[in-house]
């Protein structure tokens, strides 16, 4: 059964590792429905967050074969309910909206939005959320007419506590095997 | 082997590469000059003496030569290519390289750093395209980082599971200077290519064996990259465990011996196949589950459990769930568990392979090494050479049916005296992957046996053969069509020959241009006197023998099907 999994990888600073990272999605002929990378709280050690609808066979091996990847450190994966995540999206939308203020401005307080800029044209709105709820902003906006909307990928911090520098020094001492859930 | 002594010295980035090499103790390299990699080349000039450098044909066919050095000497092969159409020469044996486990190091040459991305002349992204087949690559743009990209690039092909890496430098780079120091790399933080032992997984793995009735042993490359011959032998020898092999492992465990029940695979030995849906305990050693081995996996070895000693943990559960996996070095896991193995017996369960052992002789190997047909089979032509050899010779071969029935019927008594292109079936991998072993092991004899399609894909490594005196065997089994194709055609497509039929060169005369001898047999009578003729000469030999046009390789097992189901006719 296919079930969405975030993946979070710990890399080195390379400079196409991303590259040798989703080759081995496309492989496979899955398809990565979202992707962040940022460097993490380690200095010099990056993270990637990939999100695949996958069996769990399948998102086993795939973790497999990324720790594979020479300068991969760790790659984890959790389902939807092992770890906390937020999107963030932006949304124009026409300044016709403000013809409209009392009713714009209860969506985007009632959404938990803010406004970020207002411009003759058009009125930048961000928010921070889930993809259900991001959803429903545009839904609730799409009215004024949407001019451009944008969504980043999902960044996701697991719950259970163990923080990457406390998994180093494991790795340092032990072989890299796939762990799913790692405080269990 | 003399030491340079230009640590601590300024050289050029290009002079790096060289020493570099050095500090390595590199001997040898195949490789072709071109604009890009010319300041190697002009360095190189300066250490002719110290390293040897084979001239080869084509970089496809360097690759291929690395890959056969390795496969015999057990070190790192090394190739050097120019950018641009050098470099994606190279693809297809770093691709054959990364799914046999062999490990080289590929130098290529690339345009000016200022240049990348701008389309110039012969600059192509060899660093993307070998991306998905290589273990590790690495683009270099300036001299001082030449010397510890090439330590890391040995390191990661080296160890583990080893594999092809590729490190692609800027003309600048080359011409860059920097102060040479040389650290050999022996960690990577991210990197652990081998997982030590777990004391644990050889207590359970040991359980499994000890309490099996019908254990079955099967050996793949892996012992052979770990050198676990000899801890394989005394495992399966104390508990009376029955061996086979497959195509990558054959020579890992000795053919004569009582316990070596035969070849694995598609085209391998009918008890081997058909006893692994009997046995009660697969105990998969350094081997991965391919496709030609498990045939259809849904009715693959169901009613047995599973160990799996293993060193790339991505192989572990990939195609076959282990009931028990063992993780790490073959030879360290089987030296752990060989005090925890009980003494046994498996009298009648090695029985069982015997009896298979007569029928396939006397359905097929008994017609295929003395047939009555006019022409000849290649299968005599093998038998007969191996007899000649006593299996003391290093055999490369092809791909297609004369690479299946050389594995059938050459049985190599030495470890890495059998050299073939397993996974990616890389047809031209014959010929060059015989010079690298000959140039490995000079005082070893080396046949390489090809058939008629992929000589013609490399034959111009002749020229290489020429110019560098090497003394290569080439046995030509000659049946005009590409035959494992057509042999599909007959048995899949209701023998609708679609573009397999080759009309085919006068071999002998192509030889002779390269001042390389030769001979061609058509008779069964000359065979014997011809086959010693090409063993016994001192240099290169060409030997085409003709044989009948529309041979099958059987037994079978048709793809789809289980491996209980190989067909002998």
């Amino acid at each position: 059964m296919n079930t969405t999994y975030t993946i979070s990888i710990f890399t080195e600073d390379i400079i196409g590792l991303l590259s040798r990272v989703t080759i081995i999605f496309t492989r496979r002929h899955i398809n990565i429905e979202s992707i962040t990378a940022s460097e993490s709280e380690m200095k010099g050690i990056y993270r990637y967050t990939i999100v695949v609808t996958v069996s769990e066979e399948q998102v086993n091996k795939l973790v497999k074969q990324i720790e594979k990847q020479v300068e991969v450190l760790k790659a984890f994966y959790h389902i939807s309910s092992e770890i906390i995540s937020r999107e963030i999206a932006l949304y124009k939308v026409s300044s016709e909206a403000l013809k409209e203020n009392e009713l714009f401005t209860r969506i985007v307080n009632e959404n938990h939005a803010k406004i970020l800029s207002i411009a003759p044209e058009y009125i930048v709105i961000e928010k921070t959320g889930d993809e259900r709820e991001i959803k429903h902003l545009f839904n609730d906006l799409e009215k004024f007419g949407m001019l451009e909307f944008v969504r980043s990928g999902k960044v996701a911090i697991t719950k259970p506590m163990k923080t990457l520098n406390t998994f180093l020094k494991e790795v340092e001492n032990n072989s890299k095997t796939v762990i799913k859930h790692f405080n269990k | 082997m003399k030491k340079h002594t230009k640590y601590n010295t300024e050289v050029t980035g290009a002079e790096a590469v060289i020493l570099a090499l050095l500090d390595e103790q590199v001997t040898d390299i195949f490789g072709y000059p071109g604009g890009a990699i010319m300041p190697v080349y002009d360095a190189l000039y300066d250490y002719m003496d110290q390293l040897n450098h084979y001239l080869v044909r084509h970089e496809q066919g360097a690759t291929h030569a690395a890959q056969g050095y390795s496969r015999v000497s057990r070190k790192t092969g090394v190739v050097l290519a120019t950018s641009g159409p050098g470099a994606t020469n190279l693809i297809t044996g770093i691709a054959d390289a990364q799914i046999d486990s062999t490990p080289m190091v590929c130098i290529t040459g690339q345009v000016h750093s200022h240049l990348l991305g701008t389309d110039a002349f012969q600059e192509t992204d060899v660093v993307g395209i070998s991306m998905p087949v290589t273990k590790w690559n690495i683009q270099v743009t300036k001299a001082e980082d030449i010397a510890p990209a090439i330590a890391k690039a040995f390191y990661i092909a080296s160890s583990g599971r080893p594999g092809p890496v590729l490190v692609d430098i800027t003309k600048d780079a080359q011409f860059g200077k920097t102060t040479y120091k040389y650290e050999k790399c022996e960690s990577i933080r991210s990197y652990f290519p081998c997982p030590k032992v777990k004391d644990e997984d050889v207590l359970k793995a040991a359980e499994l064996i000890n309490n099996a009735q019908r254990p079955y042993i099967l050996c793949g490359h892996g012992v052979l990259l770990s050198g676990a011959e000899k801890q394989l032998l005394a495992f399966a020898e104390k508990a009376n465990i029955p061996v086979a092999s497959t195509l990558l492992g054959l020579g890992a465990f000795p053919p004569k011996h009582p316990l070596y029940v035969g070849y694995l695979g598609m085209h391998g030995n009918y008890g081997p196949n058909l006893l692994t849906n009997e046995c009660d305990l697969l105990i998969a050693i350094g081997m991965r589950f391919d496709d030609r081995v498990t045939g259809n996996v849904s009715k693959y070895a169901k009613q047995a459990k599973v160990v799996h000693f293993e060193i790339d943990p991505s192989e572990v559960n990939k195609i076959i769930p282990a009931d028990a996996a063992v993780l790490g070095d073959a030879k360290e896991a089987l030296e752990l568990i060989l005090p925890k193995i009980k003494v046994t017996k498996h009298t009648d369960w090695l029985k069982r392979f015997e009896d298979c052992n007569t029928i396939e002789f006397e359905k097929v190997i008994k017609h295929a090494v003395n047939p009555t047909s006019d022409k000849l089979l290649m299968a005599e032509v093998i038998d007969k050479f191996h007899k000649l050899s006593e299996g003391n010779a290093i055999v490369v071969t092809d791909v297609g049916q004369h690479q299946m029935i050389t594995s059938r019927y050459y049985k190599p008594n030495i470890p890495n005296y059998f050299v073939t292109s397993g996974g990616l079936g890389t047809m031209g991998f014959g010929l060059p992957a015989a010079i690298g072993a000959k140039v490995a092991l000079p005082n070893t004899e080396v046949v390489t046996v090809l058939g008629d399609g992929g000589f013609q894909m490399t034959i111009q490594e002749l020229g290489t053969i020429m110019q560098s005196n090497i003394a290569v065997k080439i046995l030509v089994l000659n049946n005009n069509f590409l035959g494992m194709v057509r042999q599909w055609q007959q048995l899949f497509f209701d023998r609708r020959y679609s573009f397999t039929e080759m009309k085919n060169p006068n071999f002998v005369a192509i030889a002779n241009g390269y001042n390389i001898k030769g001979k061609k047999v058509t008779e069964r009578k000359d065979l014997s006197e011809a086959l010693q003729e090409m063993y016994e000469s001192k240099e290169a030999y060409l030997l085409e023998v003709v044989v009948e046009n529309e041979e099958n390789v059987f037994p079978m097992v048709a793809t789809g099907a289980s491996v209980a189901e190989i067909r002998l006719e």
